[in-house]
Order: structure tokens, then C-alpha cells, then sequence
């Protein structure tokens, strides 16, 4: 453990000396990041225009249901989507390999290569607009709620980081894979909606434990918006989830790794 | 000019295409998640309100979105910009140069047949869901706006197809041009009309996005198709986008003259 510590905090100075290397592109990708966080609250903006409340969510605890999955969405970027996103890479071209012979777990080596900068700062965007909604409902979260809220924030990233990596898995059977990354972004195109407009049909039931997207920033948002909601069997649920989605996509992985034969060089 | 060789293109295109079925498979699979958590998310708010929006009931609302679904897959360029910076990039466009064919045409036929393919492959997903949502399907009273509707679907297309082209030709100056990309695709993703009909926003939104180009991208043709927009402001409409097609074919021809002079082919 200590020597994946050592390995870790090694790999974050290298990324960070290398991001400080490109300024222009780091704001840019902020700047980037930033617009799409501001189209969604005109989105939320445009719909409460028609609407008083959503199921049981007002506006502001919509607004704090999307910068909480700002908040989830960034920090895993920040610290595992430029290593999931290059995998299908690493398989194409053979370079795999030269993960594989290193002497640390290999989806290790594969995952915290990378580490986004300017993510964090958006993360930090995600926190702003949290405390500003929270502010707008007139919650003060206690000491317990904020207790709740952290480890149900990293049991969020552990499901982003989940199910990208599976996604990114397929890539030893499909040459491109593209469309994988694709699939991550439509999977958690739904991660920001209340949970309460997906009724209690066959679709929810599959969005909140097969591939949990629903549940990500959902139950975060409850936990620390919404004092009057039973927090355990929540809290219980997602962590449920979330060790279901870590344990079966690196159950794939191992599968993955059997039938791996490289690329020809 | 020989169009032949462009009719081979378009093939290689097709062939090319065809080698990653898979990809496209998932592509066109898991699009139809965003597409239901929006018509859950427009249930929810029409169920809530008991009203409409805007001159849109629920039945409206989704048939809107299937058409976007619809106008997405024939008109939007998926990779083309990836692919031109690469080529760019990589010091593949000095063996273009040499050939007796223009680039602009070159590319162009590879968009057409990538949107072709993609619409066949999609034809069976899509088509399930219109049926699925049967009851919902609203055609056009006169025959004249399926023609109208038509020529303003391609003009949107080629504008869509004209401005992916254009910020690739970046890649000649700088670098990395994915972040330039992404800012523009944030702009087209809320304001062409994908994450809702556009006459659903404020008035003085409205006004501003009468001008720009992004309506014209998506949102233009299927109103028309909705027979939403009619008499003199649907030939204005038009002839903005006319425009806009003109402005933008000549943006990505003069960025190609003039990205070509400062080309230094590294790695050709």
C-alpha cells in the first residue's frame, strides 16, 4: 500500500510539471469545462420557467443536484478519465505490454498515470455552486450530513471510474473504440436528473444497480441537501452499488487480460 | 471537374466505415440513453404543469426530440474534424496536395458517405423508436414543407459540415485544436436545439439566435418540418441560412488556401 502511495505521489508531480508546461491549454479546457456547467444551468434556468418543482425537487435542490455531479463528474476526470480514455489506445498499439511488465497490479499501472489540474478547479466550481444552492434553500448541512456527503461524493467517482473502465475494456474485442468513450458520456448524460422523473419502472430499477448512473449524484444531493430523507439505506445503496460496479469491472479486466495478445510491431 | 474519383472516395468512405460497425453500433445504442432521461424528464414537467410549453404538449415535446434523434444521424459530423487535424498533424496532407483532387471535395465525400452509413445502420434503432412512439408522429400538412424541410436539412448539414472543417484547419497553426472544438460544440449543443426547441427560451434569446448560426444547424429545418415557422418568416429564415452556408463555405475554403501556404508537412 505504501508503495502505491509512493508510486502515486510521484506520477501526480510528473503530471503536474506537465500541465504547468501548457498554460493556454489548461485554461482552455477549464474555459471548456465551464461552459458546459453554465449550458446546464440555463437548461435548469429555462425549465423552472414552467415548472415549480420536479417530482419532490425544487429548483435550488436541482441546482445542488448538478454541481454535486459537477463536483463527482470532475474529480474523476481529474484523477482517472485521461488513463481510461487512452486505454483502448494502449491495446491498439501494443503499448500495453510495457504496463503489463511493470511490477504493480496492472490495472493499477493502467488507471493513475495522468492527473487533470484544471478538473480540480472545476470540482472546485462544483463546491461554489453547492454551497450558493444550499444557501438559496436556507439548509445549513450539519457535521453528520457532511460526514455522509464525502465518502457518498468518492463512492460517486469509484462508479464513474467503474463503469468508464469497463466501457474501456470492451476495447480488447473492438479495435476502435471511440464510441466507448461516447458511451460514457451518453451513460451519465442522465446522472444529473432527479431521480424522481425516472417513475418506478424497469428503467430505474437497471440505472440504479446494474449500471448505477442514477444513484451517482442523486443520493450525495440527499444526503446533504435533504435532512428529512432516511440517509442510512441511502448511503447503504450506494455504496452497495458502487462495490458492485468496482468488483465486476475488475472481474472484466482480469477476463480481458487472458485473451490480450498484443499488437504485432 | 471528374466526379468519379469522389464517387470512389465516397466508397472507401463506406468501406472504411463498415470495418468498425461495432463502434457504431455502441454509438448508436447508447444514444438512446440521453433520449430517454429527456423524455422522462419532459413526462415529469409536463405531469407537473398541466399545460403547455410554449405551443408544445407532452406528444409534441417528444416527437421534437425523435426528430432531432433523426436529424442528428444524417447531418452531424462525427469524427471529420478529429480526422482532418490528424491528417494535418501527421503530414498526411502532403500526399494530398500532390494529387489531382481537392482536398474540400475529398472531404466532403467521406462526409457523405459516413452520414449515409450512419443513418442505415441507425435506420433500424430509430425507426423502432418512432414506432414505439407511434401515437406521437405528427407529418407535415402540405407536400411543399417536406421539400422546404429538405433543402434547409441539407444546407444545415453542410453548414454543420463546413464549420467542423474550417476549426480543423486550425491545426495548421496550432497544435491541439480539441479544446477550440469542444467550446464550439458547447455553443451548437445548447443553442442548435438539442437540449430543447429553442421557442421554448426567453424572447430576447430568441432574437439573437435568429442571426446567429446555430439554429440553422438543427433547429431551423425541423421547425419547418413541425410547420412552425410559415410565410415571410420562414422564407427570412431561409435566406439567413443561405447566408450562413456561404459565409461558412467560404470561412473553411479561404482557412484551407491559406493554412496550405503555411503548411511545413512535418513527418511527410
Amino acid at each position: 500500500m505504501r508503495r502505491y502511495l509512493e508510486i502515486y505521489g510521484i506520477m501526480l508531480r510528473n503530471s503536474v510539471i506537465r500541465e504547468m508546461s501548457f498554460k493556454a491549454n489548461f485554461i482552455l479546457w477549464m474555459a471548456v469545462e465551464l461552459l458546459w456547467f453554465l449550458g446546464q444551468i440555463v437548461f435548469i434556468e429555462v425549465l423552472f420557467g414552467y415548472v415549480d418543482r420536479l417530482g419532490d425537487w425544487t429548483k435550488w435542490e436541482v441546482v445542488l443536484l448538478v454541481g454535486t455531479h459537477q463536483l463527482i463528474g470532475q474529480l474523476f476526470q481529474a484523477f482517472f478519465y485521461a488513463n481510461v480514455a487512452n486505454l483502448p489506445e494502449l491495446v491498439r498499439t501494443g503499448k500495453l505490454d510495457f504496463m503489463l511488465l511493470l511490477p504493480v497490479d496492472s490495472q493499477f499501472a493502467v488507471s493513475t498515470r495522468q492527473f487533470g489540474m484544471d478538473n480540480v478547479v472545476n470540482a472546485l466550481v462544483g463546491v461554489g455552486i453547492v454551497i450558493f444552492a444550499l444557501a438559496k434553500m436556507h439548509v445549513t448541512p450539519g457535521p453528520l450530513q457532511i460526514a455522509m456527503y464525502i465518502p457518498a461524493v468518492a463512492l460517486g467517482v469509484a462508479v464513474h471510474y467503474s463503469i468508464m473502465f469497463a466501457l474501456a475494456t470492451i476495447s480488447f474485442w473492438i479495435v476502435r473504440a471511440q464510441g466507448l468513450i461516447y458511451g460514457y458520456y451518453n451513460l451519465f448524460n442522465i446522472a444529473r436528473y432527479p431521480d424522481s422523473i425516472f417513475g418506478n419502472g424497469v428503467f430505474r430499477f437497471v440505472f440504479s444497480w446494474i449500471i448505477p448512473v442514477i444513484v451517482v449524484a442523486n443520493i450525495p444531493a440527499r444526503l446533504l441537501g435533504r435532512i428529512f430523507d432516511a440517509p442510512l439505506p441511502l448511503l447503504a445503496h450506494l455504496a452497495g452499488a458502487a462495490a458492485l460496479a468496482v468488483g465486476l469491472s475488475r472481474a472484466f479486466w482480469h477476463f480481458a487480460l487472458r485473451r490480450y495478445s498484443s499488437a504485432s510491431s | 471537374m471528374n466526379l468519379r474519383k469522389y464517387a470512389k472516395v465516397f466508397d472507401i468512405g463506406l468501406q472504411n466505415t463498415f470495418v468498425y460497425r461495432w463502434n457504431f453500433l455502441m454509438r448508436a445504442l447508447f444514444g438512446l440513453v440521453p433520449l430517454a432521461g429527456t423524455v422522462l424528464i419532459w413526462r415529469s414537467i409536463f405531469r407537473e404543469r398541466g399545460a403547455d410549453v410554449a405551443g408544445y404538449d407532452y406528444r409534441a415535446m417528444v416527437w421534437y426530440f425523435l426528430l432531432t434523434v433523426l436529424v442528428d444521424n444524417l447531418i452531424t459530423p462525427t469524427e471529420d474534424e478529429w480526422q482532418i487535424a490528424a491528417d494535418i498533424r501527421e503530414g498526411q496532407m502532403s500526399a494530398f496536395l500532390v494529387k489531382p483532387m481537392n482536398y474540400l471535395g475529398y472531404r466532403l465525400s467521406l462526409y457523405g458517405s459516413y452520414r449515409l452509413l450512419y443513418t442505415i445502420v441507425t435506420l433500424v434503432p430509430v425507426a423502432a423508436l418512432i414506432w414505439f412512439f407511434r401515437g406521437f408522429v405528427v407529418l407535415p400538412a402540405s407536400a411543399g414543407t417536406w421539400g422546404l424541410a429538405a433543402v434547409s436539412l441539407a444546407m444545415a448539414g453542410l453548414i454543420q459540415f463546413f464549420i467542423a472543417y474550417a476549426l480543423a484547419m486550425l491545426a495548421f497553426w496550432i497544435l491541439e485544436i480539441s479544446t477550440i472544438v469542444f467550446i464550439l460544440y458547447s455553443f451548437e449543443y445548447f443553442l442548435s436545439g438539442h437540449t430543447f426547441p429553442l421557442d421554448i427560451m426567453p424572447v430576447w434569446i430568441q432574437g439573437a439566435l435568429r442571426v446567429l448560426p446555430f439554429a440553422y444547424e438543427m433547429f431551423f429545418p425541423i421547425a419547418i418540418f413541425l410547420e412552425k415557422v410559415k410565410g415571410a418568416e420562414l422564407w427570412s429564415g431561409l435566406a439567413i441560412q443561405t447566408g450562413w452556408l456561404l459565409a461558412t463555405w467560404l470561412t473553411a475554403y479561404g482557412m484551407f488556401r491559406r493554412g496550405v501556404r503555411h503548411y511545413q508537412a512535418v513527418g511527410g
